[in-house]
Order: structure tokens, then sequence, then C-alpha cells
């Protein structure tokens, strides 16, 4: 087996994003991720590599490729118009101190 | 077991007729348990990929906890009192009861998921069957251990598919793996004496029963991997369960009990 | 368990940096040991950072039999770790300081992986998380190398578990790195061919079961104490990484310190097997910290970048002097005598005084001469090789897989 070390730059394992639900009621978390062939396997792997100490209850694992996500470039023009938009929150509002339920 | 091996220990022998009369039943599952869980802990630092040290480790301790499990029963009901390490530590070779497919060396990965699809496979059925046992110790042992090799047996099947149906090269070593690992499959369903009188007290499981459905679940694999089980070999291994054991057993044997045994009544 | 001995080693102080951790000490977190024994009497604990416990150097004898079950252990178990774990707590969210880097820095803000971040900050990193993680692979075998003999059916399973551990924590910072943008393969090649190093300390032999008392004791006892700052890392991947190592990893120094003090109420062999051991492993756990970096050792080097850029928290000599002051009272609680003659309590400086490091041993083992070097590596890489056809196989098997897919798809 020998043989083995030049074999064309090995063509390595694709990674893995690893999800983790931490127990009912919770959502799924990112915990990192790792290496495998392929989708049932990676939830193996991620079984052994993140859950060994009763982490969670439920995994999932998505291809990191097929992450698409917001890029800090565009953060200002993503994040930022929400700031001045108060009037979505509760506190906006002036009611009487005496109004119950509100 | 056909013939009973004497126990070494001063007193052993009367009690064994003692308490329960399947202690021995109980000891060839634990020692098959225990050395297979020493040879898979051969393969930390060792194996392909880093995840799957980790697999193999979780593989091996599921597999310690159910020897683990077992042993201070048996001490219990075989009259010696002896803890797990007594029997871990302290039997010389004609006393294990192990089957000789659990002893071999570690061959290749291929080698090792062959053996573990074999076993695990075996042990599905077998504590699927010892959940209904008559001793409730027994059946407990057996309900924890059971989604343990459930998970095993996944884990050999996904790989053995991925080998058989991956490269030449990997197909060829799998195929190799299953004709190599074929003589010591037999030794699994031989009805021995011990295994017989448990079955008929409704402990155990004769093993004979358990052949056709744990050939299936390998067959089932096996055609799925694009392989072929190979059918028959010239000779097969046996008496492992009466302590007739093969060469590399002894050297497991030293190297496992070699530190424990250098320093006689000493804690760790 | 890991150092990043190797960056340590070129790395230098800002003693500014402390004073953070100060205002943190207090807080309790998820790692928190409720009762303090402070004030029993016995033992320093293990104080934050910059804030040393009065030290007590009186009443622990040998034989003293007790293990407070809620004194800290290590690091790991003290205000200082839970300071850290926290901090994301104490950082308010309100996102003021903008997206430059420099500003973030300044703001001891996390950097996450797509912010925009200068080359020599991510090259620094990922030589430093890589180096971490190779340390956790290579230090899997001095302790695999003791499995199969493990004298007990409970330490065997102890032992397998811990080995498991280092695997998982070399996989956590490999992802980690790889948020950096190299690929695993990539950083594992490197180790492979020797461009990266990993921690001196696995250079040496584990020759009795003792050992993997010391190792889980000193080596990891060290190696908390390097790590625990590091859950504070600018990196946000790295620290979260750490944090998750440090939880896992204190479990790993309590069976080592375990360990040994069964050995040394053991037979007299058994005490001797200890002892010797913790002779051996004394002073390579000393050097894991890395050269001198204060004083006029701090002149040069490019450390003082890393520590601007928060990815070094403590100088290599501070975070000795804190082992050591840490070690002593369990040693004596052990009943081990620690090889240093010069070892002793300086009530002036509320530390202990220890010995020179034979720097000479360290450099000769760093450059490849120490008693394992080829052997680790040549494990490894055999290992490695090894497995080539299985990995290739399991991607021809996933290729093939995502054929039938797609050819089922297109004739449905």
């Amino acid at each position: 087996m020998t043989e083995a070390p030049e074999r064309a730059s090995e063509r390595s394992w694709p990674l893995w994003e690893v999800f983790v639900r931490g127990k009912r009621g919770l959502s799924h978390v990112h915990v990192g991720s790792l290496h495998a062939p392929d989708a049932t396997l990676a939830l193996r792997n991620a079984r052994d590599v993140y859950t060994r100490r009763q982490e969670g209850v439920s995994i999932w694992v998505v291809r990191a490729d097929d992450v698409t996500a917001s890029s800090p470039a565009e953060k200002d023009s993503f994040f930022d118009p929400a700031a001045d938009k108060i009037y979505r929150h509760p506190t906006f509002y002036d009611v009487p101190e005496d109004v119950q339920y509100l | 077991m056909s013939t009973p091996q004497r126990s070494p220990l001063p007193g052993a022998e009367a009690a064994l007729t003692v308490e329960k009369p399947y202690a021995g039943y109980l000891l060839g599952l634990a020692d098959d348990a225990m050395v297979y869980a020493q040879r898979l802990g051969e393969w930390m630092t060792n194996a392909p990929q880093i995840e799957e040290d980790m697999a193999l480790g979780n593989v091996a301790l599921d597999l310690l906890g159910q020897a683990r499990g077992l042993y201070p029963y048996v001490g219990s009901i075989d009259g010696t009192g002896r803890g797990e390490d007594d029997f871990a530590m302290m039997r010389d070779e004609r006393e294990w009861r192990n089957v000789h497919l659990v002893e071999q060396e570690r061959g290749d990965f291929a080698d090792e998921m062959a053996r573990l699809l074999w076993f695990s496979a075996y042990q599905v059925e077998l504590q699927t069957a010892l959940t209904g046992s008559s001793d409730a110790v027994v059946a407990g042992v057996a309900g924890k251990a059971l989604k343990e090799v459930r998970y095993h047996l996944d884990h050999a099947s996904l790989w053995v598919v991925r080998l058989g149906d991956g490269t030449d090269e990997s197909h060829r070593r799998m195929q190799a793996a299953l004709e190599r690992v074929l003589p010591y499959l037999a030794e699994l369903f031989d009805d021995d004496a011990a295994s017989a009188q448990a079955a008929e007290l409704g402990v155990g499981v004769l093993p004979s029963r358990l052949h056709d459905p744990v050939v299936a679940r390998v067959t089932a694999v096996v055609s799925e991997a694009t392989l072929t089980l190979p059918d028959g070999s010239t000779w097969r291994s046996r008496g492992g369960r009466d302590g007739v054991h093969s060469r590399p057993m002894g050297y497991l044997l030293a190297e496992m009990q070699h530190i424990a045994r250098s320093h006689p009544g000493a804690k760790w | 368990m890991v150092m990043c001995m190797v960056m340590c080693m070129v790395m230098c102080v800002v003693m500014g940096v402390l004073v953070r951790v100060l205002v943190m000490v207090g807080h309790h977190g998820i790692l928190s040991t409720p009762a303090r024994a402070y004030g029993t009497g016995a033992r320093p604990g293990t104080p934050a950072l910059a804030a040393p416990a009065p030290i007590s150097h009186t009443g622990l004898m040998y034989g003293n039999d007790v293990i407070d079950p809620n004194e800290p252990l290590n690091a790991a178990e003290t205000d200082a770790y839970d300071a850290a774990a926290a901090h994301d707590d104490q950082r308010d969210g309100s996102d003021a300081v903008g997206d430059d880097f420099d500003a973030l820095i300044a703001a001891d803000q996390r950097i996450e992986p797509r912010d925009a971040m200068p080359e020599k900050y991510r090259e620094t990193l990922i030589r430093q998380i890589a180096q971490h993680a190779h340390s956790e692979i290579i230090g899997m075998q001095p302790e695999g190398n003791w499995i199969t003999r493990a004298p007990s059916l409970r330490r065997k399973a102890i032992l397998i578990a811990k080995v498991q551990d280092e695997a998982g924590h070399g996989l956590y910072l490999y992802s980690a790195a790889e948020t950096l943008g190299i690929d695993r393969q990539e950083l594992l090649e490197r180790l492979h061919d020797g461009r990266q190093k990993y921690s001196s300390i696995f250079n040496y032999p584990t020759l009795t079961w003792a050992d993997c008392g010391a190792i889980g004791w000193l080596v990891d006892g060290a190696a908390i104490m390097n790590q625990v700052p590091l859950c504070r890392c600018s990196y946000g991947p790295y620290a979260r990484a750490m944090i998750r190592v440090c939880k896992e990893e204190s479990f790993h120094q309590r069976q080592g310190f375990e360990i040994l003090w069964n050995l040394m109420r053991g037979t007299e062999a058994q005490q001797a097997m200890a002892q010797d051991a913790a002779d051996r492993w004394w002073w390579p756990a000393l050097a894991m910290f890395g050269p001198p970096d204060t004083g006029e050792a701090a002149k040069g080097g490019h450390t003082e970048q890393s520590m601007a850029w928060g990815i070094k928290r403590f100088s290599n000599d501070d975070l000795r002097q804190k082992f050591v002051d840490m070690m002593v009272p369990q040693a004596e609680k052990l009943g081990i005598v620690l090889p240093d003659p010069e070892l002793r309590w300086n009530e002036e400086r509320g530390h202990y005084d220890f010995g020179e490091i034979d720097w000479d041993e360290f450099w000769q083992v760093l450059r490849g001469d120490g008693p394992c070097n080829a052997e680790r590596i040549t494990h490894r890489r055999r290992a490695h090789e090894e497995g080539a056809w299985v990995r290739e196989a399991a991607n021809a098997y996933a290729a093939k897989q995502e054929t039938r897919q797609k050819q089922k798809e297109s004739a449905a």
C-alpha cells in the first residue's frame, strides 16, 4: 500500500457545514464543519465529531458550497436601513401606563 | 462449550455449578465484545481519515461497554465474584471463550469492514433475540447493545457499499476481504453446549438460528456493493468457545494484560 | 492537547493586554465551579492571569488524600476561562465600530471569515491554527500507544475517549482554519512534508503507563493554560473552536491527575513509575510555553503584531509562571517531587521561583532531533497513505451516485 502517496494530488472530500439542535425547543445551531464524501457519511461523521457528549438530538449537514451568504460588502445596504424603523418595536408607542395587557 | 474449561481460581470449579448455569454462555458473548474492542482500539491513529479514527473509536467503546456490562454479572452468577478486570486481565488464553473472528490481527480497512459487517449483523440478530431473554440483566444489556450494534452495522454497510462500488482497486480489495473473513464465520453459528443450554433456559438463543437472518442482512449489503458473497472455504475455524484459539490470541493477551499482570494486586 | 508552541516561541509580550481579563474576574460562566475553596488554607487555585490570588504555602502535606471536587484543577475551570467564554455576551452588539479591520480589533470585536483582513493576519492565523490542529492529531500517538495496554478496562475506555477527543479537537481546529480559505488536505500535506510543525512535546516517548498520567496532568495542564486565553482570540471561528476544546479538555487533565493519584497511593513500583514519569515530563512541559519573551527577550520577532491583533494574549513567561504556580501545590498533593532543586516559593514575588530550562534541548527537538520526531511523522504519513485508496473509493462512489441521480431525474 505504499504506492499511494503520489496519486495525482488527491481530490479531497468536500466540506460540510454542521448544524446541531441541542435539545427539543431549540433551533439548529452551526457548530463547525467536516469532510465527507457524501451526505450520508457526513451525517455519520457529524454524529461522531460533534455529539460525543450528547450535545444534540438532531443534526443537519449542508454542503459548504451550497451555502449562499450575504457579503460584508453588502452589509450597509442589507442591515442599516432597518435601523431607523423604530416603530417596529413596541417601546416606540406611548400608551397610558394604567392600561393593562398592552 | 462442549468441554467445560477448568478455572484456575481456587473455588471456582465448585462455584461454576452453583448459582446460574449459563455463566459460560454469557462469558462467550462478553469475550467476543472484549476482544473485538481490543482489536478496534488498534485503529486509533491508523484510520484512513481522522473522522474514521473517531468512528472506530466509538465502536470500540460500545463493545468495551458491552463487555464491562456482562463481566461483573458473569462473576456474580458463576460464584467466583470476579470483577471485570479479573476477567480481562487475569485469564489465560485457554479460559477465553471468544470466537476466532474477533481475535484475528488487524488487516486493511476492507478487512475491518468485512469483519465489522459480519460481526455487527450477527450482533443485531443476537441482541434482538436477547432482549427477550428470561434473565432480566441479559435482556437489559441487550436492549442497550442493540441500539449500538445497529449503528455499527449501518457504519459497516455504508463502507462496504462505497468500497465495493467505488474504484477498481477498492472493489478488488473489498472482494478479497470478504474471502479472507469467510473461514471465521461458521463458528459464530455453532451450537455449542453452553449456547444450547442457555437457549433451553430461555436465557440465550441458539446460534444456528441466527444464521439465516444474518446471511440475509449481509447478502443485501454485498449485492448493493456489487460484490459477490464467496461460497465455502476449504477450512473453517472452530474451538473458540472451548478456549482453543488461533495464534494471534496469545499475542493479543500478552499485550493487553502485561501491565496488569506485572503488578499483582495493584489498583490503577 | 495542544500548544501552538511554534507560534508562542516567536511571540513577545504586551503587558497591557493582561488588564482586560482582570475586569472580568469574578464572572461565573458556564463552566464555573460554584464553591471556590480559597480560604480553606491550602492552594492557590488557578487565579486569573493578571491577578493571582494570594498563595498560601502551608497546610498541604504529602499523604493528604482529600481532593476537594470543588477546587479548580486547571485553568479551564477558573474565572479566566469563564470570562473568555462569556466574552461574546459582553459585546453589546451595538455595531458602531463598523467593518474596518483595525477598528474592529481596537474595539476588541471578533473578526469573522468573510470580513476584509490583512493578508498577514490571515497567514499568521492559518499557520497558528494549523499547528495547533497538527499538535492534536500528532498528540493522539503518544497515548494511542497505550490503548491496547491500559492496565484496566476503565482506563482503557477513558483512554480511547481521550484520544478520540484529540482527533475531535484537531477536526474543530482544521475546520476553523478552513474558514480562512485553505483546504485541510493542503494543511495535512504541509504537516506530512515538514513545512508546518506541531508541538515538540509530542516528540518525547511514552515509556510507561504512568506517562499517560503525566501527559494528562502536565502536558494537558500546560495546554489548557495556553488555550484558555485563546478562547478570546480575535478570530471568531478560532475562538469558538477553542471554547469547545477547553470545555472538553478539562476532563483530560483530571484523568491524568487521577492516574498519578492512584499510582502514588499504590505499590512502591507504581509510585516509582509515577515519579519517573513526572521527572521526564516536567521540563518538556515547561518548555511547551516557548522561549522567554519578556524583558530583553521581548525585542525582535513579529510577535508584537500578534499581540496587537489579539491572536496571542499573554507572554510565554507569564503563562509558564502561572503554570508552575498552579502545579506545585498539585504535585505536593500527589506526593510527587518535581525535578527542580531550585523550585521554591518566593514571598516577595508572590510566585514560585524555578530553575533554568534547557533551551538547547528545546531547539534540538524542535529542529527534528528529538527521540520521536521521525516516528511521529512516519506513523502519520503511513496512516494517511494507507487510507488513500479508501478516500478515493468514497469519492468515486459519490460521483457515481450523483450521475445515477441525474440520470434518474432526466428519465423522469
